[in-house]
């Protein structure tokens, strides 16, 4: 019988998976990505904003499952970096690439100027400075209306093919891919990041933050990075949205924007990574599901189903699916 | 000169109004998070609700403007009293983001049944010809609704804080504010009182839904359109306080007021400036416990 590790290139491979903790599973989201790329070629769009909105739901849990900072205002985030993308697109400068990275330096610019002023407060205070400056931003994007289009949104924008080749096409093919791509390199920044020490100091402070100023560590300099990094990746996602869209309106700024993105993820489940794969597919696929049936209804299930999901399924699918396996495992 | 007082009487009576409206929707919302720490994003729902039940049994019913203002404030308490020991009983002393959670999913609920009964568009509420139109005071015409809209406020507000000053419930309700587990050992019905004080807290919001319909219009949106509004006045004044919010409301409706009147182009961006200074300033509210 020959074990895997005789084989020079699985052995390669074996090791750099138990280096970086890789399980296989972790694959599977990149299977059904490539899968559902030729399985529904008639839906690319919206994967495209599927793939787009999880790398913002990853950027909450960063800060929110792994810091624990409960905001109601990651939109500030996504929302400064759509209207970033946006703007340069719609003035002039549609080079998708340098277009993110601008939306990722801004929104990390805002993250840390907020979270500079904003984080020394908890509890209630923190969470009304976090949804003050989301509505400060949407209040300022609403006025400014020469360059931000205010409530009609910002209409011309003109994105470039992706390094000069990759026109974005009517079926969203391009869009699927970029969107897969950047969420690629998303993810990979967040898992390194939960799971150096640095990450692990995080959930220290989560757990317990008075321990952690007792052994020392720098709990406020710690949840500021995890702030700005997370505004960052939010950003980039609303850039990401908003070039693939080739529209940006207020609503990117909005608390149903940040309150949604919120319910994404603890449907998927928080502090796990890909809770927020989970989730957001979930959450975008009935909602375009349901949106042809009736879209009134919508708000008022899963308003019920996060109340069920609070009560009765915390952690959300993938915290049922832990409590299934170990069901399993004392069973037998 | 007189241009100039005319617009500062103005802005002060209008931005009285506004306060009266916000306080009376948030104070409960004040007294149940400074009472069992919960944070109940949901609160405006009961608003909305007020304002609903109003127009519903004004033009289906064709009761009085003042008839269905009492029903009104009966059915939401009802609700509030049936969803507080359904939901939120549930949900006292667990973690801050679990009540966001729930608050959150009662919101998106409330936005989804009202679209569906009510449809989107706002619901006016038509206050009976006795105050309705222009009431002379001083030489300056007033619109009469307003008006009443102040008296209205001004006498809830002096009930209730006779209420929480004089009588032994209000006595009660300071006890816990300030000390839970003291009140319970001295064998007050602490969860009797949470749930009284969360239908005293639904009724106001309730009342101040449906009389502030031309403030705060009656959508599907209401709790989520306003959330930012009514925690900024609970925060601002400080948890568990009835004096803090009143301060706060009257800061924040007199300033957006102003700012409506004289700098339109800036909108509402000044108040929240002006609410997380003072956050900033001083975390636990103007009158909040240290």
């Amino acid at each position: 019988m020959a074990l895997a590790s005789d084989i020079p290139v699985a052995a390669g491979l074996d090791a750099f998976a138990r280096r970086h903790r890789l399980h296989a599973y972790e694959t599977l989201p990149w299977i059904l990505a490539i899968a559902g790329y030729f399985v529904f070629p008639d839906y690319l769009a919206l994967g495209a904003q599927i793939l787009g909105t999880i790398l913002f739901a990853l950027s909450l849990d960063l800060v929110l499952g792994y810091a624990g900072i409960i905001t109601l205002g990651h939109a500030a985030f996504f929302g400064t970096g759509a209207y970033t993308a946006g703007i340069l697109a719609a003035n002039g400068w549609g080079e998708p690439l340098s277009g993110l990275l601008a939306a990722g330096l801004a929104a990390g610019a805002v993250g840390l100027i907020s979270g500079a002023i904003i984080l020394r407060t908890t509890g209630l205070t923190l969470l009304m400075q976090t949804l003050m400056v989301a509505a400060m931003l949407s209040e300022l994007a609403n006025k400014a209306t020469r360059i931000t289009g205010g409530a009609d949104g910002l209409q011309g924008m003109d994105v470039w093919p992706i390094l000069g080749l990759f026109r974005f096409d009517l079926f969203g093919r391009t869009a699927y891919i970029y969107c897969a791509v950047v969420l690629l390199i998303g993810l990979i920044i967040v898992r390194a990041i939960v799971h150096s020490p640095f990450g692990r100091s995080l959930i220290g402070i989560r757990e317990n933050m008075l321990r952690m100023h007792a052994v020392g560590a720098p709990v406020a300099r710690r949840k500021l990075i995890a702030y700005t990094i997370s505004a960052a990746l939010a950003g980039v996602s609303g850039a990401l949205i908003a070039q693939t869209a080739q529209f940006v309106g207020l609503g990117v700024l909005g608390l149903e924007r940040s309150g949604t993105v919120l319910i994404m993820l603890i449907i998927g489940g928080i502090g796990q990574l890909y809770g927020a794969f989970i989730g957001v597919t979930l959450y975008m696929i009935a909602q375009d599901r349901f949106a042809e049936i009736d879209p009134v209804y919508w708000y008022f299930w899963i308003g019920l189903f996060m109340i069920i999901v609070v009560l009765f399924a915390r952690g959300g699918v993938l915290g049922l699916a832990e409590r299934a396996r170990r069901y399993w495992r004392k069973a037998s | 000169m007189n241009e100039l007082l005319s617009a500062a009487i103005s802005i002060a009576f209008h931005g009285l109004a506004l306060a009266m409206v916000l306080y009376l929707i948030s104070v409960g919302l004040s007294v149940t998070m400074g009472l069992m720490g919960f944070v109940n994003l949901a609160h405006g729902a009961f608003a909305m609700a007020g304002g609903y039940a109003v127009t519903t049994m004004m033009s289906h019913l064709g009761l009085p403007f003042f008839a269905a203002l009492a029903a009104a404030v009966v059915i939401v308490v009802l609700a509030s009293l049936i969803l507080e020991q359904l939901l939120y009983r549930r949900l006292y002393g667990a973690a801050e983001l679990d009540q966001v959670l729930m608050t959150m999913g009662l919101i998106f609920m409330t936005v989804g049944a009202a679209t569906y009964f009510w449809g989107p568009v706002a619901q006016p509420i038509q206050p009976p010809a006795l105050i309705n139109g222009q009431i002379e005071l001083g030489g300056r015409e007033f619109p009469t609704y307003r008006t009443f809209l102040i008296l209205c406020g001004i006498a809830l507000v002096t009930l209730l804080w006779l209420a929480l000053e004089r009588t032994r419930f209000g006595a009660q309700v300071r006890a816990a504010v300030d000390n839970l587990r003291m009140a319970q050992s001295l064998g007050i019905n602490t969860s009797r009182l949470f749930a009284l004080t969360f239908a005293l807290g639904s009724a106001l919001a309730a009342l101040g839904g449906a009389l502030g319909a031309d403030f705060l219009p009656i959508v599907p949106g209401y709790a989520l359109d306003n959330l930012v509004y009514f925690l900024i006045v609970v925060s601002v004044g400080g948890l568990g306080s009835i004096r803090g919010p009143f301060v706060a409301a009257l800061l924040i409706g007199i300033a957006d007021t102003a700012l409506k009147y004289t700098a339109p182009e800036l909108g509402a961006f000044f108040i929240y400036a002006l609410a997380m200074a003072i956050l900033l300033w001083r975390p636990r509210g103007l009158f909040g416990h240290a």
